[in-house]
């Protein structure tokens, strides 16, 4: 895990954090490297932004060690925050104020003088496609022009380490490769990155490295090459007509049916590529069986949570997650 | 820079931050505006007449009124003006600016001086308008300039003290909607006080109220010094009640903004 040529941008250990009786992490321990770009899966409610919360000052951990940039967050967090650009889940621009004033009063609160302020934020207005809006209040912003300009004020200040909490959700598949692209260039600057998705894919594109959280829990953690190969190509699903069929190919590939037992599908894990697949329905053609339809899933977070916890992708009611 | 020059730097920032935002809201700024200035023209023609004459004393009439209600008009000026303040620190605390905020390494207090310095501000120009309107209506004031000074001084000491209140409600307010609630309160008192008839008209219970509640020394003595007449014990009990409402605003503010706010 030690990346000895980089400096440690952020060192995590034994981070815990319940909410009441609600354990939400459970000893987590990271570790990202400077100028790296670290990402943190979870499906809903696995605790990513609570992660983020305690990394970036807004709360406090109940026991473990919190250091970025070498400052712990508790007893220097002063220093953690003149490090740090942080864009949260939810928006946190000021509606009333246009996106040139948004920009302009994170620069007065950065204590920039005024030509640098304005030049900063000139500067950003424009990378992030916000120059003709820029006079528009941020109210009249579409989704996506209210992520870049969220983002774009968690920049002004020239931050080291950057937090960003599900920076694509809601934005449609043109803005989140924009967005990409920004992440992109923002790593070209040396600038370390902490970032958190429900998107296997996007963390892919972007990450130097994953961590897949679950239960307040890192339960795999590694390269995006790395975690994949654990669900290599991810799976088939092959559908047949009746019981009989489903339990008998169940026997042949040796998979359990879905726990629910109520579709009559099945899940195989496999690259989905025309030798494995031929070599797939030749299997069940030498059992006879039947089979109805087949559909191939290329790997998403489902399957690296079936890969590595065995099970679906848990529910995000908070009883799942609750500690009997 | 200092611990406090950076908290003044940072309460600069936060304060125009707050003025734009009235200029934003300007209707907002206006419905509160309106509110004191639809009770001065309700008092004066609709009911003035008669309540002049009762008020006892040389002249009675409409013109005796004005002179007596203005007082009670500039409170409830405040009190809107302040309901305000509640309602924009709730929209800080429960929207995303906040958290942004506090991420960053700014003096903390700021964002609630910030909220202060620029609801006093604008109340005193909301009290401004007022007594204009006042003026317009037949309000005749005879005051020396000093006691102006004093009056302009007692509103400044009012306002300072509501505006902590109110930014204590607004960060109490788990939703806007309690924050915009919670001051009307304010906006009540002077009516059960003497600000709109004297207190001796009053049946004893409400009476014993009315004369002890804040408002009343504050009506009082802006009454005295307005009109020229004495203005006795009022004019220290009114900065006391002044002291005791900005020092239990701002505790209370206080202790609210500093809580884990992670409920
Ligand atoms: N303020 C809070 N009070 C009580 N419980 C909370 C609070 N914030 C979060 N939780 C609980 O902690 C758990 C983790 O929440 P968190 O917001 O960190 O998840 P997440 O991974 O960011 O989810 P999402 O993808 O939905 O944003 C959830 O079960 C949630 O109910
Ligand atoms: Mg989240």
């Amino acid at each position: 895990m030690t990346n000895p040529p980089n400096r440690t941008a952020i060192a995590v250990t034994g981070l815990r954090r319940s909410y009441g009786r609600q354990v939400v992490l459970d000893g987590i321990d990271l570790h990202v490297p400077e100028g790296t770009v670290f990402s943190l899966l979870g499906p809903n409610g696995a605790g990513k932004t609570t992660m983020v919360q305690i990394l970036s000052t807004l709360i406090r951990a109940d026991a473990g060690t919190v250091r970025v940039c070498g400052h712990d967050v508790v007893s220097d967090a002063d220093r953690v925050r003149a490090a740090i650009g942080v864009t949260g889940q939810f928006s946190a621009v000021d509606d009333f104020l246009t996106g040139q004033e948004n920009l302009q009063l994170m620069a007065d609160l950065h204590h920039l003088d005024r030509a640098e302020g304005r030049r900063r934020t000139a500067d950003l207005l424009d990378r992030f496609g916000l120059a003709e809006a820029a006079r528009r209040p941020a109210v009249a912003y579409s989704g996506g022009m209210r992520r870049r300009l969220d983002l774009a004020m968690g920049l002004i200040g020239d931050p080291r380490v950057i937090f960003l909490d599900e920076p694509t959700t809601g934005l449609d598949p043109r803005s989140r490769r924009d967005m990409w692209q920004i992440v992109r260039d923002l790593v070209g600057r040396g600038v370390t990155i902490f970032l958190t998705t429900q998107y296997l894919e996007e963390a892919d594109q972007l990450a130097d490295r994953i961590a897949l959280l679950d239960r307040g829990r890192v339960v795999a953690e590694g390269t995006p090459a790395e975690l994949k190969r654990r669900v290599p190509g991810g799976h088939v699903q092959l559908r047949f007509a009746d019981g009989r069929a489903l339990a008998a190919a169940a026997a042949v590939l040796d998979v359990a049916p879905d726990p629910g037992g109520e579709s009559l599908a099945l899940r195989v894990p496999g690259d989905g590529g025309v030798r494995s697949l031929r070599a797939l329905l030749d299997r069940l053609d030498a059992a006879s069986v039947e089979v109805d339809g087949l559909t191939v899933h290329t790997p998403d977070l489902d399957d690296v949570f079936f890969a590595v916890t065995g099970q679906p992708t848990p529910g995000t009611t908070p009883e799942a997650v609750t500690a009997r | 820079m200092t611990t406090l020059a950076l908290a003044a730097r940072d309460s600069a920032t936060m304060l125009r931050r707050q003025l734009r935002h009235t200029t934003r809201d300007l209707s907002t700024t206006l419905l509160l505006l309106a509110v004191p200035i639809v009770f001065l023209l309700l008092f004066v023609y609709v009911l003035g007449g008669t309540l002049g004459d009762g008020l006892g004393g040389g002249s009675g009439g409409r013109a005796a009124y004005v002179n007596y209600v203005v007082p009670g008009i500039l409170l409830i000026t405040i009190a809107g003006a302040v309901q305000g303040t509640s309602i924009s620190v709730a929209l800080d605390m429960t929207g995303g600016i906040m958290a942004r905020f506090r991420t960053m390494a700014i003096a903390r207090v700021s964002v609630l001086t910030g909220h202060v310095l620029a609801s006093v501000l604008q109340t005193l120009c909301q009290l401004v308008v007022v007594l204009g309107v006042a003026l317009l209506v037949g309000f005749r004031p005879d005051a020396t300039a000093l006691r102006w000074l004093a009056v302009a001084g007692l509103l400044t000491a009012t306002t300072f003290a509501l505006v902590w209140l109110a930014v204590a409600m607004g960060l109490a307010a788990k939703t806007v909607e309690t924050a915009s609630n919670l001051p009307t309160l304010l906006t009540l008192l002077p009516l059960f006080g003497s600000g709109f008839v004297p207190t001796d008209s009053m049946p004893v219970g409400l009476r014993w109220f009315a004369e002890y509640q804040p408002f009343t020394p504050i009506m009082e003595t802006l009454r005295g010094l307005l009109l020229g007449s004495p203005i006795g014990a009022d004019g220290g009990v009114a900065l006391g009640w002044c002291a005791v409402i900005a020092l239990a605003g701002y505790g209370w503010a206080k202790r609210l903004y500093n809580r884990d706010r992670t409920r």
